[in-house]
């Protein structure tokens, strides 16, 4: 097999297992760090679709990686907003268990 | 990029591991902590993929922005509610962990589906800019996206107060929900003065 590069199915592949790798811990965690954690984890595989597609359709404009940056800017923006969120959860409930944060159920 | 191609699939192959193993590990170890750090290690290992793709801007940004900031955040959040807890069980976690990983798995092989079998119109790798992709980027956040730029900007600022606002030590009297009175130690801790006489 004569290879000019790497196929881009193979980035695609990867960024897709991270994503639902990432959607999986987000389901099933129940430290809401690690929620947070799984929320990085897909904006990562987000990000790695976009540089692909940037590198290997849009080459010469590269607009996928201003996005990337873009999505890198919010995703900083939504860690720390998230953070102090569940700083004030824990405050408020000691706990960090997703179960106990059933304020708005009925 | 002037690597050979034997070179670039072997990284490639290594970096893809390490993604999908610390991932893996991220959600699923027992100690938040290993996962913390397992994490700064997949922030890593994706810069390196960018790398690979001619995007060293990007891959500088990501190194500093996700590990240098946001791999430290999450750590000071797992030392400020670090509490030993034992997390009462649920009744029906079987059933949640068969839906939640049937929902998953249909997911993903719908997405690769989708990578494999769809047609994509690559551009001509002539065209490549290549290294030349920092200036690119300069031009595009200076001309068309500079709108987008600056309300970044100004996310970034009202983000930043939120996050301070909402952290603050407010010291309230009691619950909202329940309406015990708080403890207070978890909110401004006692401590004991480091030089007092004890005789």
């Amino acid at each position: 097999m004569n290879l000019e590069s790497i196929p881009i199915q193979a980035f695609l592949i990867v960024s897709s297992v991270l994503f639902c790798i990432g959607i999986w811990g987000l389901l099933n965690s129940r430290n809401a760090v690690r929620v947070l954690m799984s929320i990085e984890l897909m904006l990562n595989a987000v990000n790695i679709n976009l540089m692909a597609f940037s590198s290997y359709i849009d080459n010469n404009l590269i607009q996928g990686q201003v996005f990337t940056i873009f999505v890198i800017t919010v995703a900083a923006a939504e860690a720390a907003v998230g953070l102090a969120i569940l700083l004030s959860l824990y405050r408020n409930r000691v706990t960090v268990d997703m179960e106990s944060f059933n304020l708005l159920k009925w | 990029m002037s690597i050979a191609i034997t070179t670039q699939i072997i990284c490639f192959t290594v970096l893809s591991l390490i993604i999908l193993i610390g991932a893996l590990g991220v959600v699923l170890l027992e100690s938040i902590v290993y996962s913390a750090f397992l994490l700064g290690g997949v922030f890593m290992s994706v810069a390196g993929l960018y790398l690979l793709l001619n995007a060293s801007f990007v891959a500088a940004a990501q190194v500093l922005v996700y590990v240098g900031a946001v791999n430290v955040l999450i750590i000071f959040a797992i030392m400020l509610v670090n509490k030993k807890e034992d997390l009462k069980p649920i009744n029906d976690i079987k059933s949640r962990r068969i839906i939640s990983t049937s929902i998953c798995i249909t997911l993903l092989s719908l997405l690769i589906r989708v990578d494999l079998t769809n047609v994509w119109s690559l551009s001509n790798p002539q065209n490549s800019i290549g290294e030349e992709s920092t200036i690119r980027i300069g031009e595009h956040l200076f001309s068309d996206y500079l709108l987008p730029f600056e309300v970044a900007s100004v996310l970034l600022l009202m983000a930043m107060i939120g996050a301070i606002v909402l952290a603050r030590r407010d010291v309230m009297s009691k619950d909202i929900s329940t309406g015990l009175p708080v403890d207070q130690e978890l909110i401004e801790k006692s401590s004991e003065p480091l030089l007092t006489n004890k005789n």
